[in-house]
């Protein structure tokens, strides 16, 4: 049994909070240069070039891509010959977003209530996600959610006469419905299968994907496929000012699910969509 | 058409704004978002004054990250505009004259625009570090205790945005 101390885990939080919030992953910075090479729409361009501008801004100067540094989305999959030592593991990770939030000066975005509205001023809590797996490591997977995309973010229960249509349709609906809203090109994260929540889940966790990189799985990788490209015929456009990019991936997920369901979880996330793994 | 606009103005010079003009604006505006706008139409209902006057003033929507030491502010992109859609024909009413946001509006506001001249620009979300940029000065001028949702006046300089709704009911969406 490998013993890792949760201050390591603390550590790594919080380092990677700080680096997500300035710097794009590769595979979203490549997306939104070869969309500025594509637009043919001029306002489009002149806007996919303020945000390749603005990733520069941000890495030279250590100022947030974008002043939404959102709510931490964390996936841990913590491996069963794993041991770990010193603390609460969910407290360690909460210390590493609040002493990364507070040092990388980043938004401190949280209420403690959804009702009484009062922000707790360090960023946490954190939503997180544990997975126990198999071996001796510990993944942490950081995704800082905003809202202007996840509010437009929807879950559909379809039935399962709806078939593969029914969530083509979905999708389009979302997507059409959060516009210029959800501050596009977008990334659209989809969960297919599962209940009710776990379809949600599976949409959040198909964003930390790489763009560009498809699923395994035959009719799937065809869906994402066809999905962008309907996805960027709807003229949405960079800003929702009309032109050729609306989004740059669609990264489709699926699960079993019951005879006599077929749920749908569309959640977008903005050109501003941060995740970074580790393993320790 | 790309043009220059000092803020705050008048209702002259909302009438001259067409959806589609690319606009740098100079000048001081007000920054307040949600929380920030629930209080104002909370102060009014219970008969109190605004934190400040808003006659021919241009609301920002928008709740920065922290400043860095020797920063004047520090992210400060837009949010989405909709969430103030509760609040905003009120506060066009009494003579605002400007929003700077992202998104579409509610029937209301595109109404209360017409009514009282008033002009809904779109600055580029998520371009926050950019943004930064044109901003020259910053303080808290009220509402302190909501952090990033405190209510601020800022001076921008060239700061880039989009006429997206005028107020002869032009709507790039």
């Amino acid at each position: 049994m490998r013993e890792i101390p949760v201050e390591s885990i603390t550590e790594a939080v919080s380092e990677m909070c700080i680096k997500v919030c300035h710097e794009l992953s590769d595979d979203m910075r490549t997306c939104l240069f070869d969309a500025y090479e594509k637009e043919t729409s001029d306002i489009g361009k002149k806007i996919l070039g303020q945000l390749k501008d603005n990733l520069a801004i941000a890495k030279e100067e250590m100022i947030p891509i974008c002043q939404d540094t959102g709510m931490a989305v964390i996936f841990m999959k913590v491996g069963q010959d794993v041991h770990l030592t010193g603390g609460d593991i969910t407290d360690a990770v909460n210390e590493g977003v609040r002493r990364g939030y507070r040092e990388g000066f980043l938004r401190k975005s949280v209420v403690a209530d959804p009702i009484e509205r009062v922000n707790t001023k360090d960023n946490t809590p954190a939503v997180i996600h544990y997975e126990i797996v198999p071996g001796d490591k510990v993944g942490i997977t950081l995704a800082p959610k905003g809202f202007g995309s996840e509010n437009m973010s929807r879950v559909f229960m379809l039935k399962p006469a709806d078939g593969i249509e029914g969530v083509k349709a979905s999708i389009l609906e979302a997507v059409r419905d959060a516009g210029p809203n959800a501050c596009p090109p977008m990334v659209v994260g989809v969960g297919i299968g599962g209940t009710f929540e776990k379809c949600a889940l599976l949409a959040k966790e198909a964003l930390t994907r790489p763009a560009g990189e498809h699923s395994p799985i035959g009719y799937v990788k065809d869906l994402e496929e066809e999905m962008l490209d309907a996805i960027n015929e709807l003229d949405i456009g960079p800003a929702g000012l009309g032109g050729k990019c609306t989004a740059f991936a669609v990264n489709i997920n699926t699960y079993p699910t019951h005879i006599a369901g077929l749920p749908v979880a569309v959640n977008i996330c903005c050109h501003v969509n941060r995740h970074i793994s580790v393993e320790i | 058409m790309e043009k220059h606009v000092t803020v705050p103005f008048d209702k002259s010079v909302s009438e001259s704004l067409k959806a589609g003009d690319y606009v740098f604006l100079d000048g001081t505006v007000y920054v307040a978002r949600d929380a920030a706008h629930k209080r104002m139409t909370q102060s009014l209902a219970a008969g109190n004054e605004l934190p400040f006057d808003i006659k021919d003033q241009t609301i920002y929507y928008m709740g920065p990250s922290p400043a860095r030491d020797g920063k004047v502010i520090g992210s400060a992109g837009p949010t989405t505009a909709s969430r103030m859609d509760k609040y905003a024909p009120q506060l066009l009413d009494l003579g605002q004259t400007g929003m700077i946001g992202k998104g579409r509006r509610s029937q209301a506001v595109k109404d209360a625009m017409i009514r009282n001249k008033a002009t809904y620009f779109a600055a580029v979300g998520g371009a926050g570090a950019l943004l930064s940029k044109c901003i020259t000065s910053s303080e808290v001028v009220a509402y302190d205790d909501l952090g990033a949702e405190a209510v601020r006046k800022l001076t921008i300089k060239d700061f880039p945005v989009i006429v997206v709704m005028d107020c002869h009911g032009g709507c790039l969406y």
